[in-house]
Order: structure tokens, then sequence, then C-alpha cells
């Protein structure tokens, strides 16, 4: 994909983006609006924005970059950012975690077109992004790994087993995203299991850390250029994002981690979002 | 006298020689490569292996990682620490149907001495239970280098391979080929059937022996591949003998006999006695003495078969 850095259309694209998480949450009746809205510019940024380098219409191209989603409950936004990228229609958004649909609850590699690995359990996508640039590494290919992982998330010991693999066999083609939002399910990830100082912990595993503002597309890019510049170790990208950005009464709001809205609650989030939904 | 050797030194052996013959052959350890024997990959292809030192579940989940790159990941480590990672293997790797070779050694309570803690004796029920994993607890060093060759040729799914510390007697020859599903009478009796899996083979064959001098002929069955299960050996077996003895070094819940009992009750009801750990936890031992204790040794399996034929 060739990148965009056209600002209007980055906004659009996000905006677009929290219209399809709204939506695809409503009409499940269930699902994880909060952090997917928070990821939106970062998921607009890899997918549709061109970051990664993939091919929509050949999604098991043997050189792509590969993405995992280890924090998979937000696929919303990952599914909406594949459909707008060109992996499928945006009108299959709507069949999310019904019978059937390929855009299962959690992320199924065996179902949906454009996913690399399957997830839905936390703790595991580094290892498994490891794995895969490990593999990188061994057929001598320049394709990077990326992986999305959340700021409760890092409480699972296993990601810091994974954190010092990543250096210890110097995973340079890895990229972490840490979606730091200050939330989880039951409260704020400094009350619930303090994970501070995340910059230091990762420094102190060995990895390049970048502090961003994740909501801002300037940075986000920023951040992945001096990721790829990065030699002989991985870098993981602090963006600090607003939990249901986008949604007035979704912001920073711990309750709606998983929760879809009513019809009220629907009409007003995509009238915040600039559509005037009629139910 | 047949070769004596633990499982895990043909593992080693096999892989070692497997890995040339498939360059996407890469071996995880978690730093017991010395005992689970993946220290002969080590050797030969240093590039290909990695230790990704005492932590299980980031070892399962970089395997499923390689295996989604077009690798063949073999990862070791002893059955009951790979144990913790069932989580991992049931959500990343079976879930997908990566094909992930999980082959950890040091299964069972011929353990021995270290005792309960190192003792797995519940890891094929826990993987038996997965959907799209094979387990496979071969009885000695033919079945588990036919295994680990075809492992190696099938990289179609996630495999469980069950092998042990202590040494066991060749039970099988040199021309054994292994086929998935397929288990081997090896000797043909009309009274009662052994069906055993693992080290319980030879002690079957031990059992075997005690019983003929009784005048009593047993079927002994070596089952190396308990999912899928060769459900036509069990069947004419049932339908050709009295009853059926299930023998194997785990509990009794769950594996082998668990498996052989399913296949049975829904095709052809037959009386059935479980040798196996009787729902409890071992100790520190001799692989000998613990048999003894835990009823697992030829005079216990010979006294199942003897009870069964009434
Ligand atoms: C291993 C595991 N334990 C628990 C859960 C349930 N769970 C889903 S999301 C979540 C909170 C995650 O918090 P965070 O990583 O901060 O993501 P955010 O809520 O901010 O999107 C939990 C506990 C899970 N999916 N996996
Ligand atoms: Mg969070």
């Amino acid at each position: 994909m060739t990148k965009t850095r056209d600002k209007q259309k980055l906004a659009d694209q996000a905006l677009r983006l929290r219209r399809h998480v709204v939506e695809m949450v409503y009409q499940a009746g269930s699902g994880h609006p909060g952090g997917a809205l928070g990821m939106a510019e970062v998921f607009v940024s890899l997918y549709p924005a061109g970051e990664l380098k993939i091919r929509p219409e050949e999604p098991k191209w043997d050189d792509r970059d590969r993405f995992v989603l280890s924090k998979g409950h937000i696929c919303p936004g990952y599914y909406a950012a594949l459909a707008i990228a060109g992996y499928f229609s945006e009108d299959l958004l709507p069949t999310f975690r019904k019978l059937g649909s390929p855009l299962q609850g959690h992320p199924c590699m065996l179902k949906g077109t454009g996913i690399d690995v399957s997830s839905g359990s936390l703790g595991q996508g580094l290892s498994v992004a490891n794995g895969m640039a490990i593999a990188a590494k061994l057929d001598g290919k320049s394709y990077r790994v990326y992986v999305m992982l959340g700021d409760g998330e890092v409480q699972e010991g296993q990601v810091w087993e994974a954190a010092m693999s990543s250096t210890h066999y110097k995973l340079d083609n890895v990229c972490a995203i840490l979606d730091s939002n200050g939330l989880q399910i039951d409260g704020k990830v400094s009350e619930i299991m303090g994970v501070a100082p995340l910059a230091g912990k990762w420094e102190a595993f060995g990895w390049n850390v970048i502090e961003i503002d994740g909501n801002d597309f300037d940075q986000i890019f920023d951040a992945f250029d001096r990721a790829r510049a990065t030699k002989g170790k991985p870098t993981i990208i602090i963006a600090r994002t607003i939990k249901g950005k986008g949604v007035s009464f979704m912001e920073n709001a711990c309750e709606w981690h998983g929760k879809a809205p009513n019809e009220e609650q629907y009409r007003q989030a995509m009238s915040d979002l600039g559509v005037h939904a009629t139910v | 006298m047949a070769e004596k050797a633990a499982t895990r030194q043909a593992y080693g052996k096999t892989l070692a020689e497997v890995g040339e013959l498939h360059p996407e052959i890469v071996v995880l350890d978690a730093d017991l490569s010395k005992s689970t024997m993946t220290v002969d990959f080590l050797k030969k292809f240093p590039d290909r292996f990695f230790n990704m030192g005492i932590a299980e579940s980031d070892m399962v989940d970089t395997a499923a990682g390689l295996a989604t790159c077009g690798k063949i990941p073999f990862a070791s480590t002893f059955a009951i620490f790979g144990s913790r990672a069932w989580e991992q293997i049931r959500n990343t790797v079976c879930r997908a149907n990566l094909n992930v070779n999980l082959c950890f050694t040091h299964a069972g309570i011929s353990v021995g001495e270290d005792g309960a803690s190192a003792q797995a004796n519940e890891d094929m029920a826990i993987m038996r239970v997965l959907p799209n994993m094979r387990v496979i607890c071969p009885c000695d060093s033919f079945e588990t280098a036919g295994a680990v060759r075809y492992m190696a040729e099938h990289p179609d799914g996630p495999y469980y391979l069950r092998l042990g510390r202590a040494k066991v007697v060749d039970v099988l020859t040199e021309d054994y080929r292994f086929e998935l599903g397929k288990g081997t009478a090896l000797c043909d009796g009309g009274d009662v059937t052994i069906i055993a899996c693992g080290s319980l083979v030879q002690q079957s064959m031990a059992a075997a022996e005690e019983l003929a001098a009784e005048g009593i002929q047993a079927r002994v069955i070596t089952m190396p591949a308990i999912k899928p299960i060769d459900e036509d050996l069990i069947l004419a077996a049932a339908a050709e003998t009295k009853g059926i003895v299930t023998a194997e070094e785990h509990q009794v819940i769950g594996g082998l006999g668990s498996a052989v009992a399913e296949v049975l009750a829904r095709k052809h009801p037959a009386p059935m006695k479980f040798i196996g750990m009787q729902d409890t936890f071992g100790e520190s031992g001799t692989p000998d003495e613990l048999f003894d204790k835990y009823g697992l040794s030829a005079p216990h399996i010979a006294e199942a078969a003897t009870d069964l034929l009434g």
C-alpha cells in the first residue's frame, strides 16, 4: 500500500473507523468499544495509511509485514481498519459477532481475511510476534512485525518473558505499540495493579522506548519511522490514548470497556461522531 | 535382550536426523535441552535452535508465531512444566490449528526420585481434550523415531508427543513404520486384551508372559496414538477376546483408558479394567518401586486381566 499523509484524509478515515466501531458494537449488542475508539489513529496509520507493507488483494503475501492484535478484544477497530484498507467490504462489518461471520468476537485467523494470527487471551501476542520475527531473520526477509498491547495486559507475566526474548534475540524487526489509556476492566490500571513506570520497565528490558500521544497522527508516523531506523533492539511505542475517544460519554469511562450502547446512547454516540443516526 | 533407551533419547537423535531433511524445522527449549535431548539438534543446527529460558508460555507462543510463517517448530520441556502453557496451547496453537510440535519429556511417574511435583500424570488428558490436537505416547525407540519422522513429514496441525525419562526395552523392530491412528498387536492372544502405551507396554508384555504361564492367552496392543485412536483394533479386540485391560502411566481419568472406553461405550460395550494412577499424586522413589506401589507393574496388569476373566 502507498503511504497516505494527507491530514484531512487521515482524520476522515479515523472518524469513519470510529463510526464503524460504534455501529458494529451496537448492531452486535455486545463488544468492546472503548479501547477500539482510543486506538483509531493507530489502526488507520497501520492499515489504510500504509505503515504496514501489505497487499490487501493478496492477504497471505509471504513478504508482508505482520500485525498481532495481542489485545484481541478491541477487534472492532481492527476489523474496520482491515475493511477500510480493502481486505473485505465494509458491508461485512455489521455481521460482527453474528453466527457464521468471519468477524468473530475475538480475532480468528482461520475465519477472517487479513488476520495474521488469532488472539483474545491477553499476554500472548508479543511471544507470537517474536516467533514471526525470528522466522523473518532465519529466512533473511525484511518484513516487520507489529504487535499491539494494552496497559492492563502487561500485568500478565508472559509479556515480560517475551520482552526478554525480543531483546535477547535482538529482534529489531519487532515494533510493539502499547495502548496506554490508564484503564482496564475493573478500574484504573494504577489502582488495580500499578504498572508504572512503563517506560522505565521496558528500557530496563533493553527496549528502545518512544512515548507519544497516540491520538496524534504526526507523532504516530514519526514514532514508526524512528522504530524502523532503530537497529539491534526492538522498539516499543508507548501511546497515551483516551479510551473511548470521540464519543463524549465513553471517553475515559471505565464502564465502556466492553458494553454496547442502547438505542439512545447509540444516537448520541453517532451524533458525537457527526452522523445523524436513524434507527 | 532388546536395546534399552529412553524415548527422549530416540527423540533427540531422530530430531537431529529429520533436521537435515527439513530445513524448516526449528527447535525451542526452556532450559532443559540436555534432559529433553534437544541438545542433539542444537549441536548440529545451532542457528535453528532457540533456548527461551525458563519461560514455557513464551516458548509455546513463540513456536506458534514461527508456525504462522512456515517454520516447523518442535518445542520441548518437561511435561509438567509445559502443562502450565495449556491455555496458550488451546487458544493460540489449537484454535488456529497451527503446526506446533510439542514434545514434552519426563512424563509419568517413572520420573522417579524428583517426586510428585515433577511427575506429569495428567498431560494426556488435558491435551486430548483439545480440538485439532493429536496425542502420541510412544513405547520405545522405534515408535518414537517413527512418530518424530511422521510429524516432520506431516506439518498439518498441532501434535503432542509424550516422552519418558527412564530407559525402556525396545519392543518393536527396525522395520516398524509409524502411522498416525494405528496401534500394533505385539502378541496375539484370544482370551483377554491389554492395550497399553508408553512404558507400560513393556510391563504389559511381561504381564502376558505371567498370564501365559497360567494358561491365559493375552493379546497385547501398543497404542501410541491416543488421539486419533485406532478404533478398528480396539473393536476387533473387544469382539475377539473377553475383555480389555488398559495400562498407562497416567491418571485413569482422561487418558488412554478413557479413550478406549469411549470407543467401546459407543460401538461395542465390553468389560474393562483400568491400570493407571488412581486419582492420586505420586512421590519419590525409583521407577520400579513406584510402579509397584501405585499398581502399574506387570503383576498388577496380570491380576487385572485374571479378574476380568472372572
Ligand atoms: C488472559 C486474559 N485474562 C483476562 C481477560 C479478560 N479481559 C479482557 S480485556 C481486559 C482488560 C484489558 O485491559 P487493557 O490491556 O488495559 O486493555 P483496554 O481495556 O485498555 O483496552 C481483561 C481483563 C482476557 N481477555 N485474557
Ligand atoms: Mg488499558
